[in-house]
């Protein structure tokens, strides 16, 4: 008689097995998981960040549609070349809003976590419609019918309340306002000073330059200039949080 | 009829009704489309479980048949049929991924092939269509075969293969009209997550009510395998895929976690897809036709046991190394590497008690090509085993992530391990379900030899231009600045997806070959029943 023969119990017991595997699988995910939410030092506070305007929320949407995740991260890691080919290292609240988060697995195509205000609407606009047009050894599909498509931002203002039940901090204000937040943002002369009190730095432009409609094209591209550019890192003190 | 009869019936009538609301009212015409599948479906299962009622006998099936048990097969033998079908259609569409890579001309400007929305297609087309349906397949045979006693339900095994089916068919048309969490290797939106959870939960209900009923005293170790993947796998589910929908008219939904919880809970969940569904899950289809086909036990129960313990508990913190470098806690990153390189061990201890299983029976890996297919699986995990514990280590890591080598890795696990076992399950199952001797073993050779080429071109492909990629990405010239701009390393890197394209054509063409032979095991041509030889006496 041995160790080995107290084994039986789960060979014999369907129960006793469901349990036991129940309480070893639990173990690891526990311990990884929870402090993650209430460790201060996972997200730390910085300066800058906003929750979307709804015409970024909208191209954000855009953007998991077409699952532009399977070729772009969004997360430049803490390495030399990947500092000086992208910029600064993501840090962890620049993705605090992002439900879900976009950081990605692979780069067949390069890092966009700070692809925001590189290139120009232009050249987004071109780069989209037919990416070869300005990258001649790409492998990126093309993506016209983007800004031939009306964006649909009808029901944009119930998105944002459900992201204000999940925790980013859209108001009762940014809710009323949000038809109206994305026809400023995507024109090039109407008053956008209520939008940018909204949301600091908030560009309102013709993104698709296309004057005539609001396509997907402009929610899109609003949504790439504004990747990454939240945190003026001018400013940012990386030992302000160190304790 | 029979509560459950009258139940069901009842539930997916409401189903129905809802669903013509839902299609009727819903925000998009993709997510209208959705709705009416659901509304179908339901409806069509209403009609069968009457039509089911008024032919069956008054009696419910027996379930023994003179002491012996009275096996219910017909749900083996669909979600086997399934598992060739989705297969095909997954390494189909996996390829034609591949040629669009190499020649991107292929995605047509059409929003629904573009390579975003066809790569989730053949993700959870080999994985949950393909993979998914030779488990549960596998599992309802092994089950029954080893506690000698019928499924349990009635109607509902025939519900859990038929729902999960149901769930492929609106995942993938799902990803092709845009629907999708973006969420990697869970991509389905919240009503797709729901009724997998119905159908989950179903399963593991069905295969405890076996086990339960069992007349065999001790539960039988592939067993204790595919009761660990399935619940995981439910716990997985629910918490990766925790979200609240925009609405009930919204295909849309917002995933409650966010930035860098959500990456932890969606590694935690990915590794673990890969630890419990491709592994845990395939296990117990070595642990049980393994030695069947060889005729040998086991090699070691205790190695069992240990191995068994210790790979459930380890694999669950793997996750993190996923997400090395990143703006994940660096704490978190650690556990996720020490104990990915801990799991190297019980992922050995299952390659040798698999391996060591043919003790004695070696030579018939000369004559028996399906229980070689099925040795080279294990060799294959082997292999994968030890590449992914390598490829976790930070400093591997900072050059493999975000590169082709990681794509190479997951197909030496996916196509050597996962596709080889479930061929090997396979090919022994058909004989056996339909009670017919295989069509030909010579075709299963063949098979074997093109799939192998295949495999090896793809991985060798994808070691190259990964690691190629890689250190393209941080070379420096002799100044002090980066050497290549990102788009001369994606130049690069076009012979390399060429040549996984053709490794991929010629896997695809084996599991036609395979198809072709199994079909004709279901099928045979009169001609050649009829040609046997007959003996003639010598005048």
């Amino acid at each position: 008689m041995s160790l080995w023969h107290k084994h039986a119990i789960f060979e014999k017991n369907s129960i006793i097995l469901l349990i036991g595997i129940l309480i070893v699988v639990a173990i690891g995910g526990l311990v990884e998981i929870t402090p993650l939410f209430y460790l201060k030092s996972t997200i730390e506070k910085v300066d800058g960040i906003r929750p979307y305007t709804p015409l970024e929320l909208a191209g954000r949407n855009i953007y998991i549609r077409e699952g532009c995740y399977n070729c772009h991260s969004q997360m430049i890691r803490a390495l030399r070349d990947e500092v000086e080919r992208y910029g600064h290292y993501s840090l962890a609240a620049e993705s605090m809003h992002d439900h879900p988060f976009q950081w990605g697995s692979k780069r067949t195509g390069p890092d966009l976590a700070r692809i925001g205000q590189k290139y120009s609407d232009e050249w987004h606009r071109d780069h989209l419609r037919e990416p070869k047009s300005v990258v001649p050894g790409t492998v990126m599909p093309n993506y016209p019918w983007l800004e031939q498509t009306e964006l649909d931002y009808a029901h944009i203002d119930d998105d944002m309340k459900v992201n204000a039940v999940l925790g980013v901090p859209y108001t009762a204000e940014m809710i009323a306002n949000a038809m109206e937040d994305v026809r400023t943002q995507a024109s090039a002369d109407a008053d956008s000073a209520a939008l940018v009190k909204r949301y600091p730095k908030a560009v309102a432009r013709d993104y698709d330059g296309n004057a005539a409609r609001i396509t997907e094209a402009d929610a899109l591209i609003a949504y790439l200039q504004v990747l990454g550019t939240m945190v003026d890192f001018k400013l940012y003190d990386d030992k302000a949080n160190i304790r | 009829m029979t509560l459950g009869e009258g139940g069901t019936a009842a539930a997916f009538a409401a189903l129905a009704f809802l669903s013509v609301v839902v299609s009727a009212r819903a925000y998009t015409a993709e997510y209208s489309f959705h709705a009416f599948l659901f509304a179908a479906g339901s409806l069509a299962a209403v009609f069968t479980i009457f039509n089911r009622y008024f032919d069956r006998p008054a009696e419910p099936a027996p379930l023994t048949i003179d002491g012996k048990p009275n096996y219910n097969m017909g749900p083996v033998k669909f979600a086997t049929v399934m598992a060739m079908v989705w297969g095909i259609a997954g390494f189909l569409v996996g390829l034609y991924a591949a040629l669009e890579l190499a020649f991107p001309l292929l995605n047509f400007d059409l929003p629904w092939i573009s390579f975003g929305r066809i790569r989730p297609l053949h993700t959870s087309a080999v994985i949950f269509a393909f993979g998914g349906n030779v488990l549960i397949g596998t599992s309802f045979y092994v089950v029954q075969r080893t506690c000698r006693a019928r499924l349990a339900g009635d109607i509902a095994p025939w519900f859990v293969v038929l729902g999960y089916n149901f769930f492929i068919l609106i995942a993938g048309t799902g990803y092709l009209l845009g629907i999708t969490q973006a969420k990697e290797y869970a991509e389905p939106e919240w009503y797709a997550d729901l009724w997998l959870t119905v159908v989950w939960v179903t399963y593991l209900l069905v295969f405890l009510g076996t086990i339960v009923r069992r007349t065999e005293p001790h539960i039988y170790v592939a067993n204790w395998f595919y009761l660990a993947f399935i619940v995981t796998i439910a716990v997985l589910h629910l918490v990766n895929n925790a979200a609240i929908p925009v609405s009930l008219f919204s295909p849309k939904s917002y995933i409650v976690w966010s930035g860098v919880q959500d990456a932890m809970v969606q590694w935690w969940y990915g590794h673990n897809a890969v630890g419990f569904f491709l592994t845990a899950g395939f296990l117990a289809i070595m642990y049980y036709f393994i030695p069947k086909r060889a005729e040998r036990p086991i090699y070691s129960y205790r190695l069992s046991i240990i191995h068994f313990w210790a790979l459930i508990f380890l694999y669950i913190w793997a996750g993190p190394h996923h997400l090395h470098y990143t703006a994940l806690p660096d704490w978190a990153q650690t556990l996720g590497m020490t104990f990915s390189i801990i799991l190297w061990m019980p992922s050995w201890g299952g390659m040798i008690n698999g391996l060591m299983t043919l003790s004695g029976a070696w030579d018939k890996l000369r004559t028996d090509p399906v229980l070689r297919m099925m040795v080279v699986s294990v060799a294959f995990y082997g292999m994968a085993t030890f590449e992914g514990p390598l490829m976790s280590v930070k400093a591997v890591n900072s050059l493999s992530h975000y590169t082709d080598w990681t794509i190479g890795h997951v197909h030496s696990g996916a196509l050597g391990w996962v596709g080889y076992v479930s061929f090997g399950a396979i090919y022994c199952l058909v004989p056996w379900l339909w009670n017919r001797p295989l069509h030909s073993l010579k075709l299963v050779n063949w098979h074997f030899w093109i799939s192998t080429i295949g495999i090896v071109l793809y991985i060798t492909a994808m070691w190259v231009s990964g690691i190629l990629q890689g250190l393209m990405w941080r070379a420096y010239t002799s100044l002090g600045f980066l050497e290549y701009s990102f788009i001369e390393t994606v130049e690069a890197m076009h012979p390399f997806y060429v040549i996984r394209a053709l490794g991929g054509s010629l896997f695809l063409f084996g599991a036609l070959l395979m198809a072709w032979n199994l079909w004709r095991t279901v099928n045979p041509r009169e001609a050649a029943a009829t040609m046997a030889p007959t003996l003639v006496p010598a005048e």
